[in-house]
């Protein structure tokens, strides 16, 4: 958790150097980019002007999640599609109504494409472009269905929130006052927006751009990204929306894959990575092995090999060695997981070091701790293969 | 009295054939179930969620420092105590075995094939023309489950934070409220909700043990953590109050639907009408507080229950979004009007399956399983546009009884209505010929009323001409009805009515189809016994 800050920065750095920031400041345009393979899916970049269109510094918007911009009226339809443009990596272009910091409600069209590593086809990020929506009602002031009455309405609303923004002092008082007033007919902000051709065109054209300087850059550090897929993703390949879900998982767990030789680990939670000292790098592709040592029981490994044969969960105590050789008893819950065709896709392992304190389980038992990484991840795999394939278009 | 044969769904160890378990009863129980022969002294964990309204929850997110929501508690919670039920093998099949997929299409409907969940258990009768029904202590029960079979009780904290107790006794005198496994369960994590247990409600929701439900969504905070509903004759197969949940992390055909908004009621709900989607439903969303939107929905649920009006529930994304959908399904299967090919498949259309998972129990219909199929076995479930629109009306009246604010929603509902009267989505209209207008107990006076619409006024004659022992017979009985409807409902309702009498008259092929299909029923009597279908 405490590393995140730096894992952002890397998210960046490594891929496209640090000058790539300077070059996306210079865009004009209001955007965010995310980085769904670090957990909590965090916008890892925002631009000045979408700074200040929202409101918040770039400090308050670093590492959080896109959803913190939704609120009440927030359409739950649009924000489902979102999610699902994120599972099958594909762009998605849709109206939103989203809130400044001060809480008042905007439209805006929403406009998310994927980026992708030329190399191995995965997704490194995604690029969220925002174009605020001038109101149909605005636009369309002289038209038969809108009346120039309603047009000024919405004006007030934008006002109003503001004014009363300045006279109360937390955002929960300013919401209370949202929820009071909501017959107020100056609150009545549009049930829909629709984006023009030419909002959709500009929404079009400066994602273009940010993929551009993307593109450009990660030509430097010889990382190349594209804007389409252009290498299918090989095998032990974790897709970014299955990303986002482990992510979300805290506890020390890897996953490994027995279809590919020596049975390698594909995925590595931060906690496993914190709790045995390694970077991720030293151990994807890796037997998990390189955590027994010396006096490490040579029973115990066989019970969890015979468990593997035999494709059946195991609980044993184990002891493992971290990168700085020191050694650690390590609480091991080890079960198959299956994907969508009920075929066994991984092993997981979810490891707890003995006598540590975990205040975060609110007095769940560790059993129960460890068996809720369990549950959550076959859901997590088991939803996540059921779509034909990893991107439709 | 209108029944069909069923296999129960087997949700619980504890639940044998009710021969068997008659006879196993003489012996004293000794299972450690929760009646008074084993709850004393029993321990159960306990999670006490913490009454918020929404909008402050809403608050929590954007105020908060936080870096992201943390996994919510409840979440781990049922998760991992469900996962600890599957590894002790008390499920009767490991669901996450059974192959699964999305099937090609806009919709995207899922399709499960799961062989094991309908084995071992006999076809049984269930009545499914009364919507509310008496607790029958005889009838398998929720009481009669294995603690072990029980995660966890569930209740509001009483001082406003959340707790949890690993180790909570079981109160008695307090009626508590449990989550307990589904042994058959059609997902991960497939759970049932048991309000007040010990009260041994039947099946009839009340405002208390649906803001229950909705707390539970709000509390899993997982928008892929679902809760269901089913009434009696609309598939729920045990007269017990119950929610259904579990998870599946794939967006349900429902829930992509487009919608169209009929209104916002002055608490804040939105309610919409379903577009595009093979049944026709209400969605409500929104609320200034949670138990604004737990209110208006569940006074629309007992306003249906009430009219005897069979319906399923989907509440969805975390309790922000519920799906009302009103059913036909088992009045038509009982009625013999539902197809032999589509019976075959032996789906029953609950909840679940009418928000677009569908369970299939052959391999042969997985492997066939396409959109067009779907759709066609969910159209069959849906009321008809003008029944629809009827039973809004009584929904409208009464959610808005203590909503002063809506003096103009029969107009809007009805101005609504017209602008989707455009074919635009009714891709099998053929089939969804209304079910009638009324849902009658008793006799089979639905399926004359079906004929009614077909025969009266303007192609009367022509009926006649073809059954003209039974068409007069016909004729009285819409007449009788229409004076019926005319005298007990609100003018513009009855008209509603009488136009889509009027409206089914023109198209003549409705008259054909329902022609052909009761000629079917008669060649093929054997419809009510082929109903051994869960």
């Amino acid at each position: 958790m405490d590393s995140q800050p730096s894992l952002i920065e890397q998210s960046f750095n490594n891929r496209y150097s640090s000058w790539v920031r300077d070059a996306l400041d210079d865009l004009p345009d209001n955007f965010t980019i995310t980085d769904p393979s670090i957990s909590g899916h965090p916008i890892v970049f925002a631009s000045r002007g979408f700074l200040k269109m929202s409101g918040y510094s770039r400090e308050e918007v670093i590492g959080r999640n896109g959803r913190v911009f939704q609120g009440p009226r927030t359409n739950r339809r649009s924000v489902m599609e979102i999610r699902e443009a994120i599972r099958e990596e594909r762009t998605i272009e849709v109206n939103l109504l989203n809130y400044k910091k001060d809480g008042t409600p905007f439209w805006l069209l929403f406009r998310m494409s994927p980026v992708f590593c030329k190399e191995d086809g995965k997704v490194t990020h995604f690029v969220a472009v925002q174009v605020p929506l001038v109101s149909k009602k605005h636009r369309r002031n002289n038209g038969v269905s809108f009346s120039e009455d309603a047009g000024s309405g919405l004006r007030e609303i934008v006002f109003g929130s503001c004014r009363r923004e300045v006279c109360s002092d937390s955002l929960l008082d300013l919401d209370r006052v949202l929820a009071l007033d909501s017959d107020n007919r100056g609150l009545e902000i549009e049930e829909s927006c629709e984006a023009s051709d030419l909002e959709k065109q500009r929404a079009a054209i400066a994602s273009n751009n940010v993929l551009s300087v993307l593109i450009h850059y990660s030509e430097s550090t010889g990382r190349a990204v594209c804007g389409k897929r252009c290498s299918l993703p090989g095998t032990g390949f974790i897709s970014s929306s299955l990303h986002i879900s482990l992510g979300r998982i805290k506890q020390s767990f890897v996953l490994t894959d027995p279809h590919l030789p020596d049975m390698p680990i594909v995925y590595a939670s931060d906690a496993f990575l914190k709790l045995t000292g390694y970077d991720k790098h030293e151990v994807l592709g890796h037997n998990c092995r390189f955590l027994n040592g010396v006096d490490t029981d040579a029973a115990t490994l066989n019970q969890i090999t015979e468990s593997i044969r035999t494709e059946r969960a195991c609980t044993v105590r184990i002891l493992n060695y971290r990168k700085d050789k020191s050694s650690f008893w390590n609480f091991l819950h080890m079960s198959p997981i299956r994907n969508a065709s009920g075929k066994i896709a991984y092993f997981v392992s979810v490891q707890v070091e003995e006598g540590s304190k975990n205040q975060d389980r609110h007095g769940l038992s560790l059993e129960m701790w460890q068996l809720s990484a369990v549950g959550a991840i076959k859901v997590a795999l088991r939803s996540l293969s059921m779509c034909a394939g990893p991107s439709k278009s | 009295m209108l029944r069909i044969k069923r296999v129960p769904t087997v949700v619980s160890n504890y639940q044998k054939d009710e021969a068997e378990e008659g006879a196993r009863r003489v012996g004293g129980c000794g299972r450690n179930c929760l009646n008074k022969c084993c709850i004393q002294g029993a321990k159960l964990p306990l999670y006490a969620f913490k009454r918020v309204n929404q909008t402050q929850s809403e608050k929590d997110v954007l105020g908060h420092d936080t870096k992201e929501p943390p996994v919510a508690f409840l979440d781990s919670l049922l998760l991992g105590e469900w996962e600890d039920r599957m590894q002790r093998g008390l499920f009767r099949y490991d669901v996450t075995a059974c192959e699964t997929k999305v099937i090609p299409g806009e919709c995207g409907f899922i399709a499960q094939l799961n062989e094991g969940r309908h084995l071992k258990k006999r076809p049984t009768e269930f009545r499914v023309d009364k919507v509310l029904q008496p607790f029958d202590g005889n009838k398998f029960n929720f009481t009669k489950v294995g603690q072990e079979e029980v995660l966890f009780q569930f209740e509001a904290s009483e001082d406003g934070e959340v707790q949890f107790h690993p180790n909570a006794p079981v109160d008695v005198e307090n009626s508590p409220s449990v989550v307990a496994i589904n042994v058959s369960p059609i997902e991960y994590g497939h759970v049932l909700l048991i309000p007040r247990i010990l009260e041994c409600l039947p099946q009839r929701i009340d405002r208390d043990s649906f803001s229950f439900a909705l707390y539970m969504a709000a509390e899993a905070g997982n928008p892929y953590f679902r809760v269901g509903y089913n009434s009696l004759g609309a598939f729920a197969t045990i007269n017990h109050l119950h929610f259904q949940a579990y998870y599946l992390a794939v967006p349900f055909p429902i829930e992509k639907a487009p919608t169209n908004k009929i209104t916002t009621l002055a608490g804040g709900v939105k309610i919409s009408e379903l577009l595009n989607y093979p049944v026709r439903g209400l969605v409500f969303e929104g609320g200034n507080a949670l138990q604004d939107l737990s209110n208006t929905v569940s006074d629309a649920c007992i306003c249906l229950q009430d009219n005897n009006i069979p319906y399923n529930v989907l509440i969805s994304d975390c309790g922000k979004r519920v799906f009302l959908l009103p059913q036909c399904y088992a009045e038509k299967q009982a009625l013999g009007e539902v197809s032999a090919e589509l019976l075959d498949t032996q789906v029953n259309p609950a909840v679940w399956e009418i928000s677009g998972h569908m369970v299939l129990k052959r391999k042969k219909d997985f492997e066939e399983a396409s959109e067009e199929n779907a759709w066609r076995l969910l159209a069959v479930v849906s009321l008809s546009e003008e029944r629809f629109q009827e039973v809004n009306a009584f929904i409208f009246e009464a959610i808005t009884c203590g909503d002063n604010a809506n003096a103009d929603i029969s107009e809007s509902l009805h101005g609504e209505a017209d602008a989707d009267a455009q074919p635009q989505s009714r891709k099998v209209d053929a089939i969804t010929t209304s079910s009638g207008p009324a849902m009658v107990p008793g006799t089979h006076e639905c399926l004359v009323l079906l004929y009614s619409q077909g025969t009266r006024e303007h192609s009367s004659h022509d009926v006649e001409e073809r059954a003209p022992s039974t068409a007069k017979e016909f004729k009285r009985v819409a007449e009788e009805k229409l004076r019926e409807l005319k005298k007990g409902m609100a003018n513009q309702t009855s008209e509603k009515v009488y136009d889509g009498v009027e409206e089914a008259t023109i198209g003549d092929s409705n008259v054909d189809s329902i022609e052909n299909r009761f000629k079917k029923q008669e060649e093929g009597a054997d419809y009510r016994k082929r109903g051994e279908n869960e």
